[in-house]
């Protein structure tokens, strides 16, 4: 006779109502796709102009001869003195740092030998480099006067490593941005427009239950951030070279913690749907939870850069580690075993959003 | 004809807080009629129907709809009923056809929009959003998706409010097709005259309490039979038939 009822249907039904909903929708369109985009292309173009040359130099040199004063006069060379040699290996192979050099004084002739290591990853500025030395070189060697041997010469290496550029930075905060305005905002708009309107009594009237309209809201706006981050790492990769180590399974990794973050964001919308008592009052208490992520959880600058104190703040974030753990895993190639740190500490606010959502959430 | 009843209400009570909405009603609605709820606003009567529809517990007595008890079934009883709120909204953004189609898979019921849209009239409005429609068409819509299950019992709370003549007309026909296939309707109404012409039974609510509960024909002749009066002498015609002759039977779309 009758087919038992589909608690899974009506979940589809819902999660495919509410997509169509969301795709038409200007405002989820322009916050989850378009402003990432804009910001992509206007910060992509800006960034990363200085003209120094940073140089790190290794522990074993010998920073008494001449050759190490001249580079150390010279205005366009950044040497660095301060990191261990794994991580200047590290910042090398990332462009972070431009070389590496190591002066030797040497017993026999020629006194000097500079042993020097470039990076693939920041070919532009080895030319600098390369000419700098050069004119270094040909003063000191010409200096030597009659010697008709040179007095330091250059050993060159180049070691293979990936640029990071800023769009590798810039390309996960902005997803996380983008994941973090559709998860509070368009939640707490949907749900909160769906109670008002009494939209949601009126499915309470038919045999759904409570489960499937969240379940299928959920699905559908995870669906619609999958397709938004898709298109932003695409056009990132594509258009500006964004860096996915693992190609594929980069991407993969990468949606998965898109999921994650939507998820944990999810639940401040529910949060918001719940204490906000008309519709003029979801923006502000929307951006009490996005804008300080945004400023603070490095979306546009590392959180390096800030104070300690500030960095204490950004440090408690939960959009500080899903970026940390969208860059790990695009351009260090990290899998989602090397991130669980993160993933822990975004574990910790799901229980705590969601603890706090189940008490303020209303259906009518 | 034996009148089953197809809804029984005994002493329903239903308190918010200290505040007594509903003070222990008792009524049966009888399987295939259109049963009436009237009263002034806040005698009880959107509570009552809430409590009947399951979207709302009760504090105590007992409510049978279709066999099946508000406290145990509330899952059956749901879906044998079909339910148009007062004032509800539809989803953002979707046209009536995917509204239709969102409600099948909530009621779990195959059935295509066309068929349900023929039902209410509303085929040419099937990429329309719900917003866009007008006040009699919003009604019609909101009917058609109280009917996506085939239910046994449907409930119409203040259906015509706000409609003009023409519309309320074209919806009391609605409504009377809708009876006179089996289904039994439950409505709320303002307007007498409605109420008069369109239901079989009619309980008058007032704070909390039914006041009278019978047929529309029988309350009048008591009334008239009690020596009452009207003070100004009833005409043959009232206003209405005069906006109805002028303006013709023929219903607009808005």
């Amino acid at each position: 006779m009758k087919k038992p009822y589909s608690n899974f249907n009506a979940t589809m039904a819902i999660a495919v109502a509410s997509f169509r909903s969301i795709i038409r929708s200007p405002s989820a369109v322009v916050f989850s796709l378009a402003f990432p985009l804009i910001f992509i292309i206007v910060f992509a173009n800006i960034g990363g102009s200085s003209v120094t040359v940073d140089v790190g130099v290794a522990k074993t040199t010998d920073t008494l001869n001449p050759v190490y004063k001249i580079l150390a006069n010279t205005k366009v060379i950044n040497l660095i003195k301060d990191q261990s040699t794994d991580e200047m290996a590290k910042n090398l192979s990332k462009g972070k740092i431009d070389a590496i050099i190591d002066i030797q004084k040497n017993n026999s002739r020629p006194p000097f030998t500079l042993h020097i290591q470039y990076t693939k990853a920041s070919q532009p500025k080895d030319a600098i480099l390369k000419s700098l030395l050069n004119s270094v070189f040909y003063q000191l060697n010409s200096q030597g006067g009659t010697a008709p041997q040179p007095v330091a010469e250059i050993k060159e290496t180049t070691v293979s490593g990936r640029e990071y550029k800023y769009i590798d930075f810039l390309l996960p905060g902005m997803l996380g941005f983008s994941l973090l305005s559709s998860g509070v905002f368009g939640t707490a708009f949907v749900f909160l427009s769906l109670r008002l309107t009494l939209v949601i009594k009126r499915f309470f009237a038919t045999p759904v239950k409570k489960y499937s309209i969240v379940l299928g809201e959920a699905l559908a706006r995870l669906i619609f951030s999958w397709i938004g981050a898709l298109f932003i790492i695409l056009v990132g990769h594509y258009a500006f070279g964004f860096t996915l180590v693992h190609g594929f399974t980069t991407v993969v990794n990468m949606l998965i913690l898109s999921a994650i973050g939507l998820i944990v964001f999810m639940g401040f919308g529910f949060i918001i749907s719940g204490i906000a008592k008309n519709e003029s009052t979801v923006p502000p208490l929307s951006n009490i939870i996005t804008l300080p992520q945004f400023l603070l959880s490095g979306t546009f600058f590392a959180t390096t850069a800030f104070p300690s104190w500030l960095q204490g703040l950004s440090n408690i974030l939960p959009l500080t580690y899903l970026n940390k753990a969208m860059r790990d895993v695009a351009f260090e190639g990290a899998g989602l075993g090397d991130v669980t740190h993160d993933l822990l500490i975004l574990g910790i606010w799901f229980i705590i959003v969601y603890a706090v959502a189940v008490k303020t959430f209303k259906w009518e | 004809m034996a009148k089953q009843p197809i809804i029984t209400v005994k002493n329903l009570v239903k308190n918010y807080g200290d505040f007594a909405a509903v003070k222990g009603i008792s009524f049966e609605v009888y399987d295939g009629e259109i049963f009436g709820l009237l009263g002034p606003n806040g005698a009880g009567k959107t509570t009552t129907l809430e409590i009947i529809e399951t979207l709302r517990n009760k504090t105590s007595g007992d409510v049978i709809v279709d066999g099946f008890s508000v406290d145990h079934d509330a899952a059956a009883i749901k879906q044998r009923i079909g339910v148009q709120l007062q004032a509800a909204g539809y989803y953002p953004n979707l046209n009536l056809s995917e509204l239709i189609k969102l409600f099948c898979g909530l009621y779990g019921i195959d059935k295509t929009p066309t068929e349900m849209l023929e039902k209410v009239a509303l085929t040419d409005k099937a990429k329309s959003k719900y917003k866009e429609l007008s006040g009699g068409q919003k009604q019609r819509f909101s009917i058609a998706t109280t009917l996506i299950n085939n239910p046994k019992i449907i409930f119409l709370d203040e259906p015509t409010t706000g409609l003009d003549p023409q519309a309320r007309r074209n919806l009391w026909d609605l409504i009377r097709e809708i009876r006179d296939s089996g289904t039994t309707v439950v409505i709320t109404t303002h307007y007498m005259d409605e109420a008069e012409e369109l239901c079989d039974r009619v309980a008058f609510v007032d704070g909390g309490h039914i006041v009278g509960i019978d047929t529309p024909n029988h309350f009048i002749d008591e009334l008239v039979a009690s020596g009452f009066e009207r003070k100004k002498q009833v005409k043959l015609a009232n206003l209405e038939d005069v906006f109805i002759n002028l303006t013709g039977k023929e219903w607009r779309e808005g």
